[in-house]
């Protein structure tokens, strides 16, 4: 199939490519923008891991062409933080134990920004409902909630802090 | 040791960073230049000699840099010495549907699949055997032709008096159990990447839970020397057994770099993990136990039968370990046990996380529930009153050094109001209770030799950094942190101080991989040995120098001081110094080997079994069953884990929770489902794992019996709980209800039928053959 020219922003970076109008949003963004932090874990859009945010709102990559996202804000969870500053679910993720084997996590990273960002103090029946569509295998799902806890806890203190100084 | 630092603390794991940004590396996010991109032929006949394959329009094909057939690679090969029976493409007949007949590597992943498409096979399709049960009476068409009546392995053991035991027995009870197949369904997809050097070495980097068993088979199956192929193990996005030995993917994808003299990387799709699977075999289990009047088991008998699919690959330890501990949780006696080991055309099973002991456990303690119902005992109290008394050696040679056992249904009884609760809920509602117990590693090597299981080097060099090299691999369970805080506590330095080499067969010295929960406590002592021969190194050479007793010296928040007074405060860097100027290098190792006592007896399959140290689990799981529907509900799961010491409180929670939760899955809603040889479920939208709308509260509890050779006290935690699951599940619906269900998963089908029948439901021969049994060819 020959090749179209299209023009996505992820992550605040504009990008302009030529792929095959069928190539897959997962697809384009782990091999011609090398963002490899959102993950294949299944061929039916089952499992959650190609989490992305579109506009804000979750969506599974491996369902979606990335040609029809050109007018969107995309974030993969490359976008949320970075090592040296970390965004709170990601910080909490590690010191909770939400991430044993990792494959899930940016999934699952993606769905609680977006949880989190439409309703900051979630409900544990909140929490797994907007979790449901993400699967993990390691961790029975408990340290993932109290992960989530721990993020909402460091979003009010940093939220706080900032309104002290 | 009274005071620790690190040990015990919770600590996040070291490489949390690069999982939570991404930046973290899995086989499948590695791409170099000049990548080709591989796909595998299956198979689709269940069993069919392959007559001709020819490959000319796909070699034709442009962007088709290699194409590879069994003539490629015909050497077999697998996981045990006693199971060399597989070819990564199979080159006399396919086994099952899905069985490696041939591979294209080309320069995108569509010329690759154009390419599958152009290979013309000439099958010539034979009679099938699906089940079990059926498949060990085949006159002809066997697997293989030197296994006759496709029985793999067959063993029998006897300890002690079974006759006279179940003549003790005031009551005796008789059952077949049957539990589905089950795939560990990690969320990574197997994935691989060989690079052919431009010096003809071969570079892997693979999905693996065992690098240097895929080192050992790479060299056998590519017939070049183990010093030619350097295996590297990068992020695994969870193994469970299911990367545990050698997967035809990474066989694959080296032979086909190796033709092409480039780097090829082949991930499979998640059809495809099914496929590969090597999970939980379908089991039949004819349990007998007897029991006194006071609550004493006398004996246990159990036949078991697992379907192996279509190769060995670990089955026959599988088989072994169903047996080897089936009467060493409690004090039995006597205990008799036959298990065969059978071939279908199907994929192989293998080993998945509670390796062979899951399913006689569920048979075992759902029968040990019904037995006390009917000698008029709280099932909790019967558990007590058959327990082991360590240290002690059990009946079939298994010693135990360290028993948490007690405790661990002491505190999930309390914990949970079990004696509140348990056959006073209201109809619907019930409360039940199981155990089990897991090995910390086999003593005994699946290839047997005096080399150590593990080692660890460890050196410092001018920058005082403290590298440790491990050969051990991180598989999301903490492998990696849990070497960090042995080093750092010893050493008495910030973990920040710890750089990791792990999993690298270049770098890194042998161990035998993630698998059979071996990590903590083989690689964990390997660690303490060589960071404690460190802290001498650098002590003597401080010693030395101020003319001190290096007994009097300690390492303590990254300084070197003396015991005795204040006067010796050396920051750690210029101790390093120090100690570099009087030894000239800082190197130290550490290795362990299972002692002599710990590797079991003599008898015929003795060797699997054995482990340094055991691990135990007690259980309650609280239900609500509709008896409308038959739907079952968890309302919550304490677990009690008996893991030696918690290093590290937060990972040992998150291991046994993870355990409880795949012991769930196969309890209630989790079995690959077969029709005739063809899996109809290949795929986790239709293999249903639990979500978090499924998953009910569960919660974990440590319990430290602090083992006397494991690390700072430690042992097993990341298998052991699964199998208490799913009997804890069996006996709260009959607490609930009144029904007893023996075949897993329970449905809500079976639950809704045997309330129908008032009865209990168990039908394990419909359920095979609902898996066809024709024998016939499709």
């Amino acid at each position: 199939m020959s090749k179209q020219l299209i023009k996505l922003r992820v992550n605040g970076e504009q990008y302009e490519l030529a792929v095959p109008p069928n190539k897959l949003l997962l697809d384009v963004l782990r091999e011609d923008l090398g963002l490899t932090g959102t993950k294949r874990g299944c061929d039916d859009s089952s499992c959650g891991a190609c989490s992305v945010l579109v506009d804000g709102v979750p969506m599974l990559a491996c369902v979606a062409l990335a040609a029809s996202y050109q007018d969107c804000e995309l974030t993969t969870v490359e976008g949320l933080g970075t090592l040296d500053a970390l965004h709170p679910v990601q910080s909490s993720w590690g010191d909770a134990g939400g991430a044993q084997c990792g494959f899930c996590t940016s999934g699952f990273l993606i769905s609680t920004k977006a949880l989190l960002d439409r309703n900051p103090h979630p409900s544990l029946d909140e929490i797994r409902e907007a979790l449901s569509a993400n699967l993990c295998r390691c961790t029975g799902y408990m340290q993932i909630y109290e992960s989530v806890k721990l993020a909402i806890e460091r979003a009010a203190a940093a939220k706080a802090a900032g309104a002290g100084s | 040791m009274a005071q620790h630092s690190i040990i015990g603390k919770p600590l996040a794991m070291i490489e949390s960073g690069a999982k939570v940004t991404g930046l973290g590396k899995y086989a499948d996010d590695l791409s170099v230049p000049g990548m080709l991109i591989g796909r595998i032929l299956h198979s689709p006949h269940a069993h069919a000699v392959i007559r001709s394959i020819d490959s000319s329009a796909a070699e034709a094909l442009p962007g088709v840099k290699a194409v590879a057939t069994g003539k490629d690679a015909p050497r077999p090969y697998g996981i045990l010495p006693i199971g060399h029976d597989e070819c990564v493409f199979t080159k006399d007949k396919a086994r099952y549907i899905g069985d490696n007949v041939a591979a294209v590597a080309a320069t995108s992943a569509e010329i690759a699949e154009q390419a599958l498409d152009l290979l013309r096979v000439d099958y010539e399709v034979l009679p099938a055997w699906f089940d079990p049960l059926l498949s060990t009476e085949a006159a002809e068409h066997w697997l293989f032709a030197d296994k006759p009546r496709n029985i793999e392995k067959e063993y029998h053991h006897n300890f002690g008096s079974v006759d006279e035991g179940f003549a003790q027995a005031a009551f005796v009870r008789e059952q077949r159990y049957f539990a589905g197949e089950v795939n560990h369904a990690a969320m990574e997809p197997h994935s691989t990447l060989a690079i052919w050097e431009p010096d003809g070495r071969l570079t892997v980097h693979s999905s693996t839970q065992v690098p240097y068993y895929l080192h050992r088979t790479l060299a056998e199956v590519l017939e070049m020397p183990m010093s030619q192929i350097r295996v590297i193990k990068p992020l695994i996005g969870g193994g469970f057994g299911g990367k545990s030995e050698v997967i035809p993917i990474e066989i694959a994808a080296g032979v086909l770099a190796k033709k092409a003299k480039r780097p090829v990387k082949i991930t499979y799709t998640r059809e495809e993990v099914f496929l590969a699977h090597r999970g939980r075999p379908i089991t039949v289990v004819d349990m007998k136990v007897g029991l006194t009047r006071d609550g004493k088991i006398t004996a246990v008998a159990a036949r078991v039968v697992q379907d192996g699919g279509a190769y060995c690959g670990y089955g026959p330890v599988t088989v072994l370990y169903s047996g080897a501990l089936l009467g060493a949780l409690y004090d039995i006696p006597n205990v008799r046990y036959d298990g065969f080991r059978v071939l279908t055309n199907k994929p192989a099973c293998g080993a998945m996380r509670g390796h062979g002991t899951v399913n006689v456990r569920f048979a075992f303690e759902s029968m040990l529930d019904d037995l006390a119902r009917e000698a008029g005992l709280d099932p909790a109290e019967v558990r007590r009153r058959n327990l082991l008394k360590a240290p002690c050696i059990t009946v079939n040679g298994l010693r135990v050094t360290s028993y948490g056992l007690p405790e661990c249904i002491e505190k999930v009884v309390e914990r949970s109001g079990w004696n509140a609760k348990r056959g006073k809920l209201p109809y619907g509602k019930g409360i039940g209770i199981a155990c089990s117990h897991y090995v910390s590693g086999a003593a005994n090597p699946i290839i047997r030799s005096n080399i150590p299981h593990t080692t660890v080097h460890i050196k410092i060099d001018r920058d005082a950094a403290v590298t440790v090299f491990t050969g051990a691999s991180e598989i999301g369970q903490g492998s990696d942190t849990m070497h960090v805080q042995i080093a750092a506590e010893i050493l008495g330095v910030r973990p920040a101080r710890i750089k990791l080499v792990a999993a690298d067969t270049e770098l890194t010295p042998i161990d035998l991989g993630s698998y059979s929960s071996r990590v903590t406590f083989m690689a964990g002592n390997a660690c303490l040995e060589a960071a404690k021969n460190m802290r001498a190194q650098i002590l003597e050479a401080i010693a030395a120098k101020y003319k001190m007793d290096p007994a009097l010296l300690d390492i303590r928040d990254d300084n070197v001081i003396s015991l005795d007074d204040s006067r010796l405060h050396i920051a750690f860097d210029d101790a390093i110094a120090t100690a570099l100027e009087f030894r000239g290098a800082l190197v130290a190792k550490g290795t362990y080997a299972p002692p002599e006592e710990a590797r079991g007896g003599k008898h015929k399959g003795a060797g699997v079994g054995p482990s340094p140290s055991y691990s135990y689990s007690a259980q309650t799981v609280e239900v609500s069953v509709d008896t409308e529907t038959g739907q079952v509900r968890v309302e919550k799961i304490i677990a009690a884990h008996d893991c030696g010491r918690a290093l590290n409180p937060l990972t040992v929670e998150g291991q046994v929770e993870g355990s409880v939760y795949m012991g769930l899955g196969q309890a209630l809603q989790e079995e690959m489902v077969w029709d005739n040889g063809r899996l109809m479920n290949p795929s986790l939208l239709e293999y249903k794992i639990a979500t978090t709308l499924e998953t009910p509260e569960i919660e974990s509890i440590i319990v430290e019996s602090i083992d006397p050779e494991g690390p700072f006290g430690a042992k097993e935690a990341g298998e052991g709980s699964l199998a208490a699951t799913i009997p804890a599940v069996a006996n709260a619906i009959y607490d609930a209800v009144g029904v007893r269900i023996n075949s897993l998963p329970i449905t809500p089908e079976k639950v809704l039928a045997a309330l129908r029948v008032g009865a209990s439901f168990s039908s394990p021969s419909s359920s095979c053959s609902s898996r066809g049994s024709d024998g016939g060819a499709k």
